[in-house]
């Protein structure tokens, strides 16, 4: 077994406890290279099935070429999609600096599909390489009935065995490819030939490392225009995954707080 | 719309993700500086992010604090404000030869189950100690956690020379006492390194202050660290996930823990004994797949034969598969606020079984960061000991020394994990499996069989004294389940001494016995659909506790519980007059040796009912129970 394939195989047996200890699943498609990684190791772990729903919390700000790509493979992979809108900027914490602000209105949406649907289980694509809070995670981490994180306070999780029990009214979130790193992404999606959106790939001098809303995310400068190349330049940069990202450079903080009141 | 679709003509490219990984957990007693360590160590293998140094250094400089390498890690508001780690961190980064993940596990007692969760997944360990303080309760803490998470490979970094004036005489007394500690243990250390984290001697160089240090430094010590030891060499263990039946296949999904498997293989699943072959290897876009597959694979099989297996379960070869006990002796480690005591209720998981279990006895509960090794009789919250479980079913585990992956369980409490260990051993009164041993599977499937009998199998179990009326209502329960079409048999306990028993008399062994085999019968009758009605005096409650093992979740206790001078009165086959005259030494109606169910599914006093009575109260029970179908809410469910 390489270094992929033991990845592989813990985040599908990630992936089938979930299925098994929980009640209503849903996994959280934001079309990214992440996200696209987690459907592909689903499909894997049910044998070509998703046999829960995808959700996309849509901002109605990402990218053309996002939303083509989900219509598209929506279909192709045989999903049971779920769009689901976010309320307005105005009903969010306006303490919260612009950027921060901007992206805690998907919080939002997320705590409305909740109460719509009543998902006791929440299948997120972070990585503990992308960002410090992150690395702090737990594979399955409870969150409060308002959806909140209580960082202090996270059960003991070893040996693979997960708590799986979310009090009544409560939520679950479940990290399947919390142990990948980005480049681990990037060679999986290559060696299983996983579809990416193409802003992902340099053009013009710029490539986008992570995808969010268009007016907070910016490309970073790359001539990266295949996979392999992207590899390369990952192995000599230093630059953080999240750069593009405004939202992690307001304040020192912001993101944490987010992630506190529930962001992913 | 543009898609990229890569093909798989691109050509390879050097990566970092085919490297040997090790994980490395640091730990030690709060403030021997692991987060420092981590800091520099990231620093001196040119591992940071280009502005993340320069950004901090802003930070501290805001806030009017010096700066500290340990701000790297501590990212969390929180810990930047009481300057501890609270949770645990991993961060990569890259040695010449290999790819490190580092864990950073808190050192402060509060967190222990942090740092527990941050150890559990290491290959390796580093052992931090304060040169000035020297060995602390959390050190031998951390120290004692290690071996029992299986952590063998242990490095010791001796921090903060500078505070000691670099001097070789401090650095050997810490040096002997902690190898004493750990060897005592049974880990042996890999290093004993002196190091100042903060000005980096000893890290990644052996600078001039410890000229007298001849061994390896930090990187060095973490190069020689290996990478987890594949599991492969050890019997197969595959623990069942789940049964997926999402098309025509009937595929068991689960991770191999140990071992290897391959379509064709013979396999025995336990702990029900039950024997198939592996038909094929599932798998998704490519299906089925041949040759072996090795232990951390997550892979699914289809079997040449329909049994009943469920999660839980645990396949191995034929011949060489795990214990099935209800008993295990281990050694835990215990998070929880409340005391671990002697008779508490707790939920076991073990690989992929759940299952409730009772405390049965505590021993060598300690603290592991206390020098004297005083017992308590409970095990405290971040202490340690070893305890007898008795499990509510069957279970399919290995000791620990013998496999690491399925002799280690976790404890959960009200649905939180609470502690956790290894298994040391497992009961060995109970039966074993003979490998010879092939028992045949029943053509029918129990489905159709509840279809003809609209109930479930099951064993009715009457316990009381004689004359209790445990024949007459056996009896009677016997022609109303018949006359509902049902298939009752009737067990009567003298009847079988009569013949299958008729080697026993009446020793509590030979009682014992006789209890073994009337449930051993009536369980088998169970699992192929009948209803068993055991009509037996029983009176010994350890014995009817194992007659309820051996039928499980079949098992209906009903105490019948007619007074004593009820009983004699009746004296139906005139057994309280014999013994009364002293012809019969060990009747139970004399010897008031009956012991009565603590808790039972039913009781009945038939001195204050009728027959008719009874039977309708039994047969209420047999449905709220799940033995006898509701015809009204069965139709209502097939429409």
């Amino acid at each position: 077994m390489d270094h992929l394939d033991e990845l592989e195989a813990q985040s599908i047996y990630i992936l089938r406890e979930a299925f098994a200890r929980l009640k209503k699943l849903a996994l959280l498609w934001s079309l990214g290279k992440d996200s696209n990684v987690m459907i592909w190791l689903a499909r894997k772990a049910f044998f070509g099935r998703v046999p829960f729903p995808a959700m996309h919390v849509d901002t109605g700000k990402k990218f053309p070429e996002m939303y083509a790509f989900r219509e598209r493979f929506g279909k192709e992979w045989d999903l049971d999609l779920r769009v689901e809108p976010c309320p307005p900027i105005e009903s969010v914490d306006p303490t919260l600096p612009p950027a921060a602000r901007s992206a805690a209105r998907k919080t939002e949406g997320l705590k409305l599909a909740l109460n719509k649907f009543g998902f006791d289980g929440l299948i997120a694509g972070i990585r503990r390489d992308e960002e410090a809070t992150r690395a702090k995670e737990r594979v399955f981490s409870p969150r409060g009935l308002e959806g909140e994180w209580d960082v202090r306070d996270q059960p003991p999780e070893f040996w693979d065995h997960f708590n799986a029990s979310p009090p009544q009214g409560a939520h679950l979130r479940i990290h399947p490819i919390l142990h990948w790193t980005e480049a681990d992404i990037w060679a999986y999606t290559k060696r299983e030939n996983i579809p990416i959106i193409p802003l992902y790939l340099a053009k013009d001098g710029k490539r986008y490392r992570s995808l969010g809303d268009q007016d907070i995310t910016n490309p970073v400068a790359s001539t990266a225009s295949n996979i392999d190349e992207i590899l390369a330049e990952l192995e000599d940069t230093k630059v953080p995954e999240r750069a593009g990202r405004a939202l992690d450079h307001e304040t020192e903080d912001a993101f944490e707080r987010l992630r506190v009141a529930g962001y992913l | 719309m543009n898609m990229i679709l890569p093909t798989a003509s691109i050509s390879a490219t050097p990566n970092g993700t085919t490297r040997p990984q090790v994980r490395i957990v640091i730990v030690g007693h709060v403030d021997h500086g692991k987060s420092t360590l981590v800091g520099r160590l990231l620093h001196e293998t040119g591992s940071l992010p280009d502005g993340k140094l320069e950004m901090l250094k802003a930070v501290s400089a805001r806030r009017g604090m010096p700066f500290e390498w340990s701000f790297l890690l501590d990212a969390l508001q929180t810990e930047r404000d009481q300057g501890i780690t609270i949770d645990t961190t991993q961060i990569r980064f890259r040695t010449g030869s290999r790819d490190v993940v580092l864990i950073d596990a808190p050192g402060h007692a509060e967190f222990l189950r942090n740092m527990i969760t941050g150890a559990s997944q290491a290959d390796g360990a580093v052992l931090i100690i304060d040169a000035l303080e020297g060995v602390r309760d959390q050190t031998r803490r951390h120290g004692y956690l290690l071996h029992l998470l299986g952590v063998k490979q242990v490095a010791v970094v001796v921090n903060k020379m500078d505070r000691v004036d670099f001097s070789a005489a401090r650095f050997k007394e810490i040096s002997d006492e902690i190898s004493a500690h750990l060897i005592g243990l049974g880990v042996t250390p890999t290093a004993v390194i002196p190091i100042s984290a903060r000005d980096g001697d000893g890290v990644a160089e052996r600078t001039q202050r410890i000229g007298w240090y001849t061994g390896p430094t930090v990187v060095d010590a973490l190069d020689a660290l290996e990478p987890a030891r594949p599991l492969e060499l050890l019997a197969l263990r595959l623990p069942v996930q789940a049964i997926y039946k999402f098309d025509d296949r009937r595929i068991v999904a689960g991770r191999i823990e140990s071992g290897s498997l391959a379509a064709g293989d013979e396999i025995v699943i336990m702990p029900a004994g039950k024997i198939a072959k592996i038909k094929t290897v599932e798998s998704w876009p490519v299906t089925p797949v041949d040759g072996p597959q090795t232990a951390g694979r997550s892979v699914g099989i289809t079997l040449d034969r329909e049994l009943f297996l469920e999660r839980g379960d645990v396949i191995g070869h034929v011949g060489q598969s795990p214990r099935e006990t209800r008993r295990i002796h281990a050694r835990i480690f215990w998070l929880h606020d409340k005391p671990l005591s002697k008779g508490d209720q707790i939920l076991i998981r073990l690989g992929t079984r759940e299952t409730r279990a009772t405390v049965v006895a505590i021993e060598k509960a300690v603290d592991p960061g206390a020098l004297s090794n005083e017992e308590t009789t409970a095990i405290a919250r971040n202490h340690v000991g070893e305890i007898d479980i008795s499990l509510a079913q069957p279970v399919a585990t290995d000791p620990y020394t013998e496999n690491p992956r399925t002799g280690r369980l976790v404890i959960e409490v009200n649905g939180r994990i609470a502690g956790g260990g290894l298994v040391l051993s497992v009961d060995a009164g109970q039966r074993a499996v003979p490998i010879d041993i092939v028992p045949v599977e029943s053509a029918l499937r129990p489905d159709e069989r509840s279809a003809r009998y609209h109930h479930n199998g099951a064993v009715v179990w009457l316990t009381g004294l004689p004359g209790s009326g445990k024949s007459t209502l056996a009896r009677a329960l016997e022609r109303r389940l018949f006359s509902l079409g049902g298939s009752p048999i009737l067990l009567d306990g003298d009847t079988l001494r009569a013949g299958l028993n008729s080697d026993l008399g009446f020793s509590p062994q030979d009682r014992a016995e006789n209890i073994r085999r009337l449930a051993e019968v009536a369980s088998h009758l169970a699992r192929n659909g009948h209803i068993a009605i055991v009509a037996a005096v029983s009176p010994s409650a350890a014995d009817r506790a194992a007659a309820r093992r051996i039928a499980d979740s079949a098992f209906r206790e009903i105490y019948v519980a007619t007074p004593a001078e009820v009983c004699e009165t009746r004296d139906p086959k005139g057994h309280y007059a014999k013994a009364r005259a002293g012809g019969l030494p060990s009747f139970t109606g004399i010897t008031n040796d009956y012991q009565p169910p603590s808790s039972c599914e039913l009781t009945i006093d038939t001195s204050t009912r009728s027959v008719s009575d009874a039977v309708e109260q039994i047969e209420r029970m047999l449905a709220t129970t799940n033995i006898l179908f509701d015809e009204l809410a069965d139709l209502a469910a097939n429409i």
